[in-house]
């Protein structure tokens, strides 16, 4: 089994952010209180018994909020990296594959994305988008697949040159069937690792653009935005900003572990070396 | 080499067209006006306000004008600053941006290298494993966390620094601090293992068999045959710093291009998004032909011709 073969950091990350999305997918159950309750006697109180981690400007529970900003900023990193894996995989794919003018045009698009940095381009598309949950969605996804492009690419070029590969098209073999079952089977591990980095970096720019107002707009809110909160009252309530940047901080570190790990097990580059 | 240069540069342009053809297009493509306002203003007040900033005039005209207004340096009056060229905000930003940048090279230089090189000269010693732990806790730290933190600690909790504002040498300090550090983890990290990679060599084993000091093979032999790779990720390195400024120049209130850029973002000032966002692409541009040249420079064995742009 995988998991008996990494190192402690990377087997306690693994633990860490199952626990983590077992809380985000529960978080109705898991939070004591809903997201918006307020308690109106018990403003920006430090944390104690009742209060985990202390309430807001306007009484609300910041234990509750936490889980329930864990739910936006796990959806977002997941969900926003699965969709740029696969597209980014199937375009790798075909570009390399097909090769030739093909290739060239399909690597030339690929290049303009690269051109400017992902967080200028992601604000730039959310401009056009406007804020909120869906604009920072797709303007995540937008700009994450390149890389996957590049790197699935890359492997694919060097898979193609195998002798297995020409004796499948000798005996017959289509272009899909050759792609999909004869060269991706071969990068899944790439695809994993490269997954597990991709969703930190997710994270982070999310809630980077939601901590600069420019991300997640109120009334929902991810970490980004408790951070935010919680950097307006930094002078005299700096636990408001401690808990999110703890998650924020915690959960990226965690991914990096897990991805370490994971590489070190699955990565054939890494193997070969 | 020069021909290489213009070659390189020539390359650049059609990357430059189509970051300014985008960024028009974006800004067009948005819904709302940044004239926009909850009181109706009167038809020929709107007509007036159009007419000066050519929004009356068909898309393709205004794309023209645009690009015509570019090639000249000019970038056209900002929307909100009223009374501002967008180039003048930009020649008075960018130099603040510019030493905030240099200073966060420094930092990140100055703290990723020396620790990369003592842990590969420690390679597998508590050293090794500390620095290398240290490298990614420092890479899993988003920037504003530790830019707050510092605030937190030597402006309001030690009153050491000044938490804000860009008044003179002591207000670069946290700044250039935050934005620095988080990249020091990826330099530290590459430089051990180029410098372990390079202790690996045969003419180091000739220089140790020289009786040269260990400190001496390490700084000299192998700490310079291993600052390609670092060369080359100061491209890479130039784009984080870019976008890092966005978030350390907001916290910091530090008035630069990256704080420029969100206020327009948040104002809906298009001429000034796309002018900070030009500046932006070209100085990318202009970074990774720089990093390529030193490359060259730097190892003989990289030929000219044989570079993929």
């Amino acid at each position: 089994m995988m998991f008996t073969k990494m190192q402690l950091p990377s087997k306690l990350s693994a633990i860490f952010l199952l626990g983590l999305a077992v809380c985000a997918v529960f978080a109705p159950w898991v939070a004591p209180y809903s997201y918006e309750t307020q308690d109106t006697l018990k403003t920006l109180a430090l944390p104690d018994g009742t209060h985990w981690m202390g309430t807001d400007q306007l009484g609300r529970d910041v234990f509750s909020r936490m889980i329930y900003g864990a739910q936006t900023s796990l959806f977002i990193g997941v969900f926003t990296t699965l969709i740029a894996v696969v597209i980014g995989t199937v375009y790798g794919a075909v570009s390399g594959y097909v090769g030739g003018r093909t290739d060239n045009v399909m690597m030339r698009i690929v290049d303009v994305v690269f051109a400017l940095p992902d967080l200028l381009m992601i604000i730039l598309i959310m401009v056009v988008l406007g804020r909120g949950l869906w604009g920072i969605f797709l303007a995540l996804t937008l700009v994450s697949w390149v890389t996957v492009a590049r790197l699935v690419r890359g492997e694919v070029l060097r898979i193609k040159e195998f002798a297995y590969i020409e004796a499948a098209r000798a005996i017959g073999a289509s272009h899909g069937r050759i792609v999909f079952h004869e060269i991706l089977p071969n990068i899944w591990g790439v695809l994993i690792v490269t997954l597990t980095f991709r969703i930190p970096v997710a994270i982070l720019a999310e809630s980077t653009l939601s901590f600069i107002g420019l991300g997640i707009a109120p009334p929902s809110s991810s970490w980004g935005t408790l951070a935010n909160d919680g950097w307006t009252a930094l002078k005299f309530y700096p636990h408001l900003i401690l808990f999110p940047s703890l998650a924020i901080f915690l959960t990226i570190l965690s991914f990096n572990f897990l991805g370490e790990g994971l590489r070190d097990r699955l990565d054939p580059r890494k193997l070969r070396s | 080499m020069w021909m290489y240069f213009f070659k390189r540069l020539g390359h650049g342009i059609p990357v430059l067209l189509t970051v300014a053809t985008l960024t028009f297009g974006i800004m067009h493509l948005v819904p709302g006006g940044p004239f926009d306002t909850e009181k109706k203003l009167p038809p020929e007040i709107i007509a007036n306000i159009e007419a000066k900033y050519h929004l009356d005039k068909p898309v393709w005209h205004q794309y023209l004008l645009y690009m015509k207004q570019i090639l000249q340096g000019d970038m056209g009056p900002s929307y909100k600053y009223v009374g501002r060229d967008v180039s003048d905000i930009i020649l008075e930003a960018f130099p603040v941006s510019l030493v905030l940048g240099l200073c966060a090279v420094l930092v990140t230089l100055g703290l990723g290298i020396p620790f990369g090189v003592l842990s590969a000269a420690r390679q597998n010693s508590w050293i090794d494993h500390s620095c290398i732990f240290a490298a990614t806790l420092g890479i899993s730290l988003p920037s504003f966390v530790l830019g707050a933190l510092l605030i937190l600690l030597f402006s309001h909790q030690w009153h050491l620094l000044p938490p804000a504002l860009w008044e003179g040498p002591r207000h670069v300090i946290l700044p250039a601090f935050a934005l620095g550090a988080g990249f020091a983890g990826y330099i530290a990290r590459l430089t051990r293992s180029t410098v372990v990679e390079v202790l690996g060599a045969d003419y180091i084993r000739t220089a140790r068999a020289k009786g040269l000091s260990e400190t001496r093979v390490l700084l000299k032999h192998a700490l310079s045959n291993s600052i390609t790779p670092i060369v080359s990720v100061m491209g890479p390195l130039t784009a984080g710093l870019v976008t890092g400024s966005f978030v350390i120049e907001f916290i910091f209130s530090v008035p630069g291009m990256g704080n420029f850029f969100i206020t327009a973002v948040t104002n809906r000032d298009y001429p000034l998004i796309m002018g900070v966002t030009l500046v932006y692409a070209v100085l990318i541009v202009l970074a990774n032909i720089v990093v390529d040249l030193v490359y060259m420079k730097l190892d003989p064995r990289i030929s000219l011709a044989g570079t993929k742009v």
